[in-house]
């Protein structure tokens, strides 16, 4: 495998992409939410169990490339029992690392074993693939929000 | 499935190409001969678009460097010069697809524009409540689309013809599917997909004797296939100059004189008219009641360049050359055990569709690219054909006239490095 080929397709994403984790539907979900990339069909539902401003558990369905699932999955583990706001922070901190500009290099300090993703920035075309399952997210929690504010 | 055949057929089409001088075709192309991520560049997504060959390019610069100026419309030497070159365009059309009359030739913005214009301006003022449009399952978006449109304003019911695994259309379920109440068939010549060549000749009889006019797509047929719209005897035809080693933006609508006679215009404005008054106006002839507005000058005219092109070449030699191609490929996919292909129609033309197994068509694509491979990964502008087949995507080589055998020895390298990675 060339270099970077190896840069965006590592292992860890790799064995993500073969056995995702926390797929599937959650009953009793609070909030959820889908994302479509209409460009090149990939989907993604994302549900959520949040209670006490924390996220207790999520899971998610949809078909994608090995990318799109691979940070879904990792997506997943990462924000599982983080409140909203570290969710919100660390989705921040997700995209811009992967839409930065090679010639920064700091940027991925704390995101831990997100930083496999640090292979995407060189591919634009999959870009959109690393973030989707985190714009879903994102999404799934203003709903929430939303409810929250009309109770 | 039929790997001996194909493999056999490989050979005997290998023979019948000798003499078809694919480097000097190349040395046509500057874009071939440049680096992609640091490999040559393999372009295999000839189906999306085709490169230019420089006779295209010349002819687009001489015209802006010499001629340029607007058409129908001056007394000057140059509005002369560029409004000749401009129906000559027409005229080298109207006989690259054996049209009867240069007035049967409507210069659009591409296939999907011809499409729309046929959809609006022939089907929405006769379509009446219970009419039917017929298209077939494995129609471009932009040969569904017009027609869902059109169907919504005015009533009619839109019906789609089934294909089969293979992807081929059976005659005996579109006769049956054909009714008095079919107005309209509309069906593309070549799938963008699936690669299937239909036999429109055949469909359109069968719709002439039910009364119906039929449309045909070319948009994937022109650069590798002859084409006689008065053989066929199809009332449309539409196609894309992009697909044809030409300009975008530029496109063909032929239609039969007496329909377009009968059509009212589709936009209005200058150039389609023939007095203008605010109590009245009158519409010129056809093609330019057709063509509101200062046309692609330019195109018309880089279009002309490249149906010279391909008729110099002679489009019975690329067919033999691209089938030979396509069989190679085919039988070299063919033989992965991960690799499955899309598409198995007997005839069949420049597209190849597959999946490897497990691995998404967008990761397939990603690592061709990093091999300079150029395909495309995705639905293809054609959602019905992945929903037949239960796939969201295929990742699809599309060969061209200049494509050689090793360009698709190094797709099949690329397609196991993808095996590899995936494992
Ligand atoms: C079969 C078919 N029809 C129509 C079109 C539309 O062509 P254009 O986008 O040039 O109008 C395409 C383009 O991909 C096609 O493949």
């Amino acid at each position: 495998m060339s270099d970077d080929l190896q840069d965006l397709y590592q292992e860890v994403i790799l064995d993500h992409n073969k056995r995702p984790r926390n797929r599937g539907r959650l009953d009793h979900a609070t909030c959820d939410a889908e994302g479509y990339n209409p460009l090149c069909g990939d989907h993604v539902h994302v549900y959520l169990q949040v209670e006490d401003g924390r996220v207790t558990d999520i899971r998610f369905e949809g078909s994608g490339c090995a990318i799109s699932t691979a940070s879904a999955s990792m997506m997943t583990e990462s924000v599982k029992g983080k409140t909203l706001e570290e969710a919100k922070e660390l989705f921040r901190s997700f995209h811009a690392f992967v839409t930065r500009d090679k010639v920064e290099t700091d940027l991925g300090n704390g995101l831990g074993k997100l930083e496999v993703f640090s292979g995407v920035c060189q591919y634009p075309a999959r870009v959109k693939c690393a973030t989707l399952a985190w714009h879903t997210v994102q999404a799934a929690l203003e709903n929430r929000t939303d409810n929250v504010s009309t109770e | 499935m039929s790997t001996i055949v194909t493999a056999m057929e490989s050979t005997r089409d290998h023979t019948a190409s000798a003499g078809y001088d694919v480097q000097r075709i190349r040395a046509d192309f500057p874009i071939l001969s440049r680096r992609v991520n640091g490999k040559p560049l393999v372009y295999l997504d000839n189906a999306a678009t085709t490169q230019k060959p420089l006779a295209v390019m010349d002819a687009i610069s001489r015209y802006y460097r010499q001629d340029n100026a607007n058409i129908h419309r001056g007394v000057h030497e140059l509005s002369v010069r560029a409004t000749e070159a401009y129906e000559a365009a027409r005229t080298r059309v109207q006989q690259f697809l054996g049209a009867a009359r240069p007035e049967e030739i409507v210069f659009v913005r591409g296939a999907t524009e011809g499409i729309n214009l046929v959809a609006q301006s022939y089907g929405r003022p006769r379509l009446q409540q219970g009419d039917e449009v017929l298209i077939t399952t494995m129609e471009h978006h932009s040969n569904i689309v017009p027609w869902q449109m059109v169907c919504e304003q005015t009533g009619a019911r839109l019906r789609v013809v089934p294909i089969s695994d293979a992807g081929e259309i059976d005659l005996d379920e579109y006769a049956a599917l054909l009714g008095p109440r079919t107005r309209i068939v509309a069906v593309t010549h070549v799938s963008n997909a699936l690669g299937t060549m239909n036999p429109v000749w055949a469909m359109i009889d069968l719709a002439h004797r039910q009364g119906a006019v039929v449309l045909v797509d070319g948009a994937q047929a022109v650069a590798h296939v002859s084409v006689d719209v008065a053989k066929l005897d199809c009332d449309f035809y539409v196609f894309s100059g992009h697909k044809i080693y030409g300009p975008t933006g530029v496109g063909v609508l032929y239609g039969r004189k007496e329909l377009l006679d009968a059509m009212p215009p589709y936009q209005g404005g200058g150039d389609m008219i023939r007095s203008v008054s605010f109590e009245k106006t009158t519409y010129g002839d056809v093609p330019y009641k057709f063509e509101a507005g200062t046309p692609n000058i330019s195109g018309g005219i880089g279009l002309a360049a490249a149906l010279e092109y391909v008729q110099r070449i002679g489009l019975e030699a690329i067919a033999a050359w691209e089938h030979d191609l396509l069989a190679y490929a085919t039988a070299a996919l063919t033989a992965m055990p991960q690799v499955r292909i899309f598409g198995t129609a007997r005839e069949k033309a420049s597209v190849l569709s597959f999946v490897v197994e497990g691995v998404h068509p967008h990761d397939v694509g990603t690592i061709l690219d990093r091999e300079g491979i150029a395909v495309r990964a995705g639905h293809h502008c054609a959602q019905p054909v992945m929903q037949r087949f239960g796939v969201p995507a295929t990742a699809r080589a599309s060969f061209g006239l200049y494509n050689t055998r090793e360009e698709v020895d190094a797709l099949v390298a690329a397609v196991r490095r993808v095996i590899e990675v995936f494992n």
